[in-house]
This record gives structure tokens, sequence and C-alpha cells, in this order.
């Protein structure tokens, strides 16, 4: 293509992502455009068709990125070329969201006209603002009966601080505004900058692995192009690779013969493993690179850990290759192999998140038939020794002694929760019950109120969540990111069965809930594991001082003393039962566990 | 070669709340049929059996619902087709207080029938009503009066303890009151909740107060106490006689001998097969009359789960395994095949060893399914 072509091409190329809370109405407004621009047929258009995960349909959020070329004819008679971006919402992914938004000009701004501004949304609207992003507010679901539209509007203004005058009001139901949307990108979504005669720098904001194709990285051609047989290398890992083919998605994958700047699409180069293809890294040509990457790369930490172990225990080489399988398509999972002494053989697995973790466990009970046992999440704890050493524990079992510990660390969050009026009282108490230092609260509008704290991240993977719906029935949103690390007055609890201590239930937990949660626990067990031949105490412990107890009492009666009328079958039946159900059990020390005792203890949604 | 036999009524008049043995309530059933097609399977079963028979068991569901000249009935087809009785039989019929008239015992009477299993449960007239019986407490001591008035002297009550909101004194009224009669046998056992019952119904919902264990413990002990000091040994972890008065028919069980079983899911133990009768009465009825075997299930046992059951059915007996018999019919010794489970069991101290026998210890009385699954080899 000449030069003036590519330019002329340039200036009608939009590129824009969708900021949304979940249930806003995010991918039903994706799908009307992709219909209204005939980029997917009716038929095609199996409902929703960007969130392609059985999970992320079923749960309503994106997981994986996903993009689309849209063609839309204007107004104006021009044909316009669109990159739609579907960016994942949620706070475990907002590294990807920030790279995604990076490739993106624009983003329309999706607030429901009934539940106004959510705590994610806002996250991902400042982000959006990082980018110096044009934003173009949506007000949605306007069709139903309960849409304020005016009053969302004051809200996006009040608390955004961006005009609302030419607000769209759009039903992803009725189809309504669609049109004024798709106008709306055109007239304000500013075209990609960059030249195409420059060295190339293409930024990846995500990439998939494909088992025939290798590596599938999603890329925005921000300087330069690329071409197929051409050499690339990647600026942060060093790594050259050539390229196979360049693509676009329309939705699905279609193999072009240049992407130039501004385009959004695809690279293959057999690119063997995800992690050499990072998100927010930089694609360069090996004969010409440039002078130096795309700003903001960072590379992903792993913030919440906990052990997978099977529940049978002959899954575990299954859950090894599930896990093997996962990695190849994300490259924030970290996992290593662990023994426990109560679970057995399994994997001690890092995530970026709550939700992420979540995810993965879902995906691979559900997609592998694995069932799993976790244990409780924990944070990556800063231990300052005596001896002058520091070290990083992810897991409790590896907490030094109390003895040569000097100092504990542990990652703090900026939370922000966003709830109405009448649960500011209860979402303060539980802030406070969970070590939360008070730092703001704003008012969104007359009925609602954002609230800021800092709060320990331990904290928000223990029970969080739970505890904010279950206060506030559902209404409050949620969102943090991390701003560091602080002293706290830390300890390791151990629970002790009959003495023995039981490794896979030892958390890392701060002195003043010790006493609470560890009675929780001993307290759970005691009702969990049937009683053995002898008493056996359930303790919890700190270095050797028990704060908390409970007895399992000794079997006192277990004789079937009926006759059954002859039948011998029946009473062989009863005790082969009996016999089954003590070999599903766990051994620790004398003391039978059944699974399910783990299980209840390590099960994070406490009911109590 | 099988000298006990089992026969099996599933005829009830009223369901207990926790009954789960093979019973239908007795209205509209073809009951004159049934006792036909039992008539039917004895002469299938009997007819290679030569030796007599030393115990007969007629138990239920309840026999006693039986109308006189029902029970007249099948009395006569088994002693029609039993190959002889031996001299001292025992001949036992399982029979319900408020169902027992001079008619029915003098029947049962003629026809050899020499011990009454009476189902008593309990002398609290609100927990009759809450494990679902019908008769009165009144009953039962005038329906012993009237057996021992038609020459029953060998009579047996069955108790239970366990029940919901039982308290160890109402318990302990309810031994006085048996010990009172001075029957010379007493069958104790502890409730347990089956599926398929009203019980069961209620205690999936929560409705159903049961008592721990220490309670029922407690009352365990009691019992043995209780029955002791009048004269009544246990001689089986649930089973108290005065001596000369155990059951032989229940001891073919604890002993792992053979039965005959017949009636509706009856249970039976021939040639080193155990049986199991088909159920539903119409269904074994049509099998009978067709001059099939009415069996639903069998199973030809390994000698490795002879020698388990010899062990789990005979520890039950406070006498406990007689060393020599099980030698006798294994060719190995208990120690050759238990070994492992011999040394656990009597370092728990829940086993004990005599020259003779191998038993219970009074702590493995109550844990006894801790021992029985331990001589499971499988």
């Amino acid at each position: 293509m000449p030069k003036e072509d590519k330019n002329e091409r340039q200036k009608r190329i939009r590129n824009f992502s969708i900021i949304a809370h979940i249930d806003h109405g995010k991918s039903t407004l994706a799908d009307r455009i992709l219909e209204h621009t005939k980029t997917v047929s009716e038929r095609e258009l199996q409902e929703q068709t960007l969130d392609a995960m059985d999970l992320e349909r079923e749960r309503g959020i994106t997981i994986k990125l996903n993009s689309a070329q849209l063609k839309y004819e204007a107004k104006d008679g021009d044909e316009y070329i669109f990159h739609l971006i579907d960016t994942p919402g949620h706070v475990d992914f907002s590294y990807e969201v920030s790279r995604s938004l990076a490739a993106c000009e624009g983003a329309l701004l999706i607030v429901d006209a009934s539940q106004g501004i959510e705590a994610q949304t806002l996250a991902n609207v400042y982000l959006a603002l990082d980018n110096d992003l044009e934003i173009i507010p949506v007000i949605n679901k306007i069709d139903l009966p309960s849409a304020e539209p005016e009053r969302i509007k004051k809200e996006i203004e009040d608390v955004i601080g961006i005009d609302t005058s030419e607000t769209v009001l759009a039903s992803g139901k009725t189809g309504e505004g669609t049109e004024e949307i798709l106008e709306q990108i055109v007239e304000k979504v500013p075209t990609p900058a960059g030249k195409s005669d420059e060295p190339l720098k293409a930024l990846i904001f995500d990439s998939l692995y494909d088992s025939y194709r290798g590596v599938i990285a999603y890329i925005r051609v921000v300087e330069g192009t690329l071409k197929p047989g051409e050499k690339i290398q990647m600026m942060q890992t060093g790594k050259e690779f050539e390229v196979n083919e360049v693509g676009v998605f329309k939705p699905n994958p279609l193999a072009v013969d240049e992407l130039s700047v501004g385009d959004v699409g695809y690279v293959t180069a057999s690119i063997k493993n995800v992690g050499d293809s990072r998100v927010g890294d930089t694609i360069t040509h090996a004969h010409a690179p440039a002078d130096e990457p795309l700003p903001g790369y960072k590379r992903m930490k792993p913030m919440v850990f906990c052990g997978l172990y099977p529940v049978d225990a002959n899954d575990y080489s299954g859950l090894r290759d599930a896990l093997e399988r996962l990695e190849l398509n994300d490259s924030s999972l970290q996992y290593e192999a662990e023994v426990s002494q109560a679970l057995g053989f399994g994997f001690r697995c890092g995530f970026l998140g709550l939700l992420h973790m979540e995810i993965l466990q879902e995906r691979i009970e559900r997609e592998y038939g694995i069932d799993l046992i976790t244990t409780a999440p924990s944070v990556i704890y800063n231990v300052y020794q005596l001896d002058g050493e520091v070290i990083e524990i992810d897991n409790p079992t590896n907490m030094p002694d109390q003895q040569s510990v000097l100092a504990v660390e542990e990652p703090f969050v900026k939370a922000s929760i966003m709830v109405p009026n009448d649960f500011v009282g209860p979402v303060m108490e539980i802030c406070q019950k969970k070590r939360g230092e008070f730092k703001d609260m704003v008012y969104l509008d007359e009925n609602r109120v954002n609230l800021i704290y800092d709060l320990p991240l331990t904290e928000i993977v223990y029970d969080f969540f739970d505890q904010l719906k279950s206060n506030t029935k559902g209404y409050a949103s949620f969102d943090y990111e991390l701003i560091g690390y602080r002293e706290s007055n830390l300890v390791k609890m151990d629970i002790l069965l009959n003495g023995e201590q039981v490794d896979a239930l030892s958390i890392i937990v701060h002195r003043d809930m010790a006493y609470e949660r560890g009675k929780i626990i001993v307290d759970k067990l005691k009702d969990l594991i049937p009683r053995q031949q002898f008493e056996v105490p359930v303790q919890a412990t700190i270095g050797n001082k028990v704060i908390a107890r409970s007895t399992i009492k000794a079997l006192r009666k277990n004789v079937l003393s009926k006759c059954y009328g002859g039948d011998i079958t029946r009473k062989r039946k009863l005790l082969e039962k009996q016999k089954e159900g003590k070999r599903r059990m766990k051994n620790v020390g004398k003391v039978e566990v059944p699974q399910e005792a783990f299980m209840s203890v390590l099960r994070m949604d406490n009911e109590d | 070669m099988a000298t006990s036999l089992y026969v099996h009524v599933p005829f009830c008049t009223h369901i207990c709340y926790y009954c789960d043995f093979n019973k239908v309530y007795l209205s509209g059933q073809p009951v004159d049929a049934y006792i036909e097609a039992v008539g039917r399977e004895l002469a299938l079963r009997m007819k290679d059996q030569t030796a007599p028979l030393r115990t007969i068991y007629i138990g239920g569901g309840t026999p006693t619902a039986l109308s006189a000249g029902q029970m007249q009935r099948l009395l006569s087809l088994i002693e029609e087709h039993a190959s002889a009785f031996a001299d001292e039989m025992e001949y036992t019929v399982e029979v319900n207080p408020d169902e027992v008239d001079p008619e029915l015992l003098k029947i049962m009477s003629t026809k050899g029938v020499n011990r009454l299993s009476i189902g008593v449960q309990t002398f609290e007239p609100e927990l009759l009503k809450t494990i679902g019986r019908t008769h009165s407490p009144s009953q039962v001591e005038e329906t012993i009066q009237l057996a021992r008035s038609y020459g029953f002297d060998n009579i047996s009550i069955d108790l239970m303890f366990g029940l919901p909101k039982q308290s160890l004194a109402n318990w302990q009224e309810t031994l006085k009151k048996a010990t009172e009669l001075a029957v010379p046998h007493i069958s104790a056992y502890s409730l347990k909740v089956e599926e398929k019952t009203m019980f069961y119904n209620w205690w999936r919902n929560g409705r159903l107060p049961l008592l721990t264990q220490e309670e029922e413990a407690k009352m365990y002990e009691v019992l043995e106490n209780e029955t002791h000091a009048n004269g009544l040994n246990m001689y089986e972890i649930s089973n108290f006689a005065r001596p000369g008065f155990e059951s032989a028919h229940n001891r073919t069980y604890w002993l792992n001998q053979e039965y005959i079983g017949v009636g509706a899911g009856a249970h039976g133990y021939l040639n080193r097969e155990r049986y199991e009768n088909t159920g539903p009465v119409s269904h074994y009825i049509n099998q009978a009359e067709a001059g099939d075997y009415p069996v639903r299930e069998h199973h030809l046992l390994t000698e490795i789960e002879q020698m388990e059951e010899q062990m789990f059915m005979g520890l039950r007996m406070i006498e406990g395994v007689n060393k020599d018999m099980f030698y006798q019919t294994f060719g190995q010794t208990v120690d050759d095949v238990f070994s492992a489970a011999k040394e656990e069991l009597t370092s728990q101290e829940l086993l004990e060893e005599t020259p003779t026998h191998v038993r219970l210890t009074k702590k493995g009385k109550l844990l006894g399914n801790e021992v029985f699954e331990r001589f499971l080899l499988g």
C-alpha cells in the first residue's frame, strides 16, 4: 500500500475499549455493536460473543481479553475501521486492563441507568484517564422502569468530572443508542498517532497459547508496520522470532498481509512459551529496532498463594498436567510441587488475586475433572530476622520461629468501597474489624458514599468479600490497589491434633485476632472429626502457647445391637462401609481425619 | 445340614416409626395366598432336609397380625413340610402385646410353639407413642399372665433404649418393670435410625432428638447391672437369660451355622450360600406359585468370608469365639488368619483371650463395631 493510502487509512481507524461494572451490560452492548456493524450475523451471534469461556458467560465476567475489528459506515459517508478491545473488569487483572487501555485512544464508559457508578468502574476510568483516553459516557439499560439517567449523569460529573452533556442513552436490550455510540466513536475518539515509516513498536496486550501455532500475541501497532517473514525482537526479554502470520479479529482470526500503525490484531511467530510474549512488552524489528520500548511494562508478580491438593491422591499427575496446560495461557500463574503431611502431594500456587485463584480452581475442577482441596490463601510477608536476613514467606509453614523474628511486614491495599448511605455503619465496622485505617469518605450523591480505607491484603483474602456482601445485602462494590508493605504484629498460628501439628492448617494472623480465629477453627474441627477411641485435644497455638482449645470426646459406644432376623449380609455391609470410611481418612498422628474436615476448615466462605 | 428354620410374616396392623424390616400394612393384603406361598417354599426348601429341626422362629412383621385360622394354617404347613421336630426343640413366635388372645395361644400351644418373644420396647406410655407402638404397658402384663396360663413359661421380652428423649430414670423404670415380670429372657436393643422409616425422615429434618453416646453408654451399663442383679446373664451383646433359657435359634446365627429362611424378604444360609428372598409380597407369591425359589439375591461365601463372619458374629457372644471350633471348621487357627487384628485390638483393650475362646472385653462390648470391622480382611 502506498504511503498516502496508509495515512488515509490510519485517519479512519478508531481504537476503543469498554469500561463497565459486572452486570452493567457491557457484553450485551458489545453484541449490539457487532450486530449493527454486521461484524457477525445475527445467527452467529450466540449471546455475548466476546466472553468465550463457559465460565465467563456463567459468571458474567471477562477473564481473557478479546478484541474485534469492525467496519462502520458513518453518516459522513466514510467507512471506518474500529478495533474494540474487551477488557477484564476485575482488580486482579488491572495490569492487563491498563495495557489494553494503552492500546486504545478512547473508551466507552458504560454505567447502569439505575445502579450508578461502581468501585471497579471508577478504578478503570482512572486507568483510562491515566492513558489519556477520550471517554464517552453511555448510560445503559434505560429501558428499565427504575432507570434514572439524569441522576446518573450528575453522578458521573460529580465523581469523575467529565462532561456528560452528550451522554448516550442506550439499551443493549432494545438496541437503542447503538448508532449514536458508533457516531460518537468516529467523532470523538482520536485517530491513532504514529507513523508507518518509523521503526516498529507494537504493544502486546494479551497472548494465548494455541497447540498448533504456539503463542498468539495480541498487539497494537503504535509505530511502523509488521509483515510475515520479518524478524522480530521482544524488547524486554530480548528474544527474537520470525513472524509466521499477522492478522485481525473479525472476530475470528483472519490473516492479513500487513499490520500497520494504528492496527489491532495478532502475530504468531512459533513462540513456544507465553512467558516470551509478556503483556506490556514491545515488539520491534530485530534488524532495525526502536530506540526504546513503550512505557508502562511491569513484570507481573503473584499476590495470593495457596496449596492445591487433589482430593483423590491418584489425581496428582492429572493436576500437574492441568497446571502445565493452564500455565501455557497464563504467564502470571506460578506453581511448584509441595508435600503436606496432612494432605499429601500437591502444589503451591501463586495468583494475581482471589478471583484469579478461584477461576483457576474452578477451571481445574471443571475442565480437568479433578476435585481439589485448597489451603487457606496467603499473601507474601517480608520477614526480618534477628540475624539481619530478610526473607519472603508465601506459605505459613515456612515462617521461622518466633524467637528469630525481628519484624514482619505485610502488604496493604487502598480499598475503595461504594455503598448506599444506610450501610456505611456496617461497612466501617467490618473495615475496623479487619484492621483497616480510615482514609476518606466521599459522597457520590445524596444516597451513595465512597469509603476509602487502607487495609491489610491478608484480611481481604480471608473473608472480606463475603462479609461485605452479607452486611450490605450485596449493594457494596469494592476495588483495591496495592500500596506497599507495612509492619504488623503478625504471628504464625498452628493447629494441633492430639499434640501433632497439622501443617496444612497453619496460618499467619494478627496477634489480636489469633484467639478468635483459632477458636473458630478448633470448634469446627471438633464437630467434623469423628470420635476416636481416645480423647483428642484440638489446640490452636502460637509458639508453645495454647490460645484456643476444644476436645473431641472419646468414642463411647459403637455397636450394632440389632438382630436383623439373620441378615448377616447386612451386618457385613455395615462394617464394610465403616471400614471404607476410615480408609478415606487421612492420618494425623494417631488421629483419623476425614477429608471434609480439612475442606471445611480451609473453605473461605466461613459461615461462622 | 441346617436344623434351624426362620419363617417371615411381613404383615403389621400398625407400622412402628423405627422399623425397617420387610413389612406391609395388613389391610387388603393377600394374606391367605401368602401363607400358601410360604407352604410352597417350605416344600421346596425342606425336601432335601433330613435332620430334625432343632429351632423354629416365626418373626415379622407381626406374626400375631394373622387371624386364628391363618395362624393355624401356617403352623400346619410348617408341621407338614418339616422333616421332623427334634425333642427339646425351641419353637418361637414373635407376638405383640395387644394382639394375643386365648384362641391364638391355644393354637400355638397345640402346634408345638413353646417360646414367645414379646415386643414390649418400653413401659413408658409417652415413649410408646413416640416410637409408634399401639399397646399399653398394662397389656404387657396381661399378655404374659394369659400366656403363662396356656403353659408358655419360656417368654422373652424385647426392650429398646436410646429412644428419643428417653431419660436414664425412665430406662431404669422400664428395666425394673421388666425384671419384675420375672421372664427368663430379655433382649435389649439400642435404637438405630434406619433409612426408609419415619424416624429417618424426622432425623434428616432435625426433628428427632437422639441421645448422646455418653447417655447411651450409661444406659447400657445400667442394663448390664440390672439384669445381672435379677439373675439374667448377658450371653450376647444385647441378650440376657436365666441359665438354660438362652435363645437357641439366635445362637445359630452367632455360631455362624446354617439355617433355612422362608417367606418374603427372609434370609437364609444354606450350603455356604447366603440368600435373600424377594421382598414384595405379591412378587413373592408369584414366584412361589410358579414353583421357583423366591430368591432376590444370593452369594456363595468364600472361605475368607466364612472366617470373617465366624469372627464378627461369634464375638457378639460373651463367651466369644471358640478357638477349637474355628480350627476344626477351617483347618487354620484364629491366630493364623487374624493375628494382626487380634494383636492391635488386644493392645487397645478391646479384645481378650481365654484358654478356649477369643472374646470382647468389657470396653469392647460397647465398641463392638470397631472390633468387628478389624476382622474384615478385604
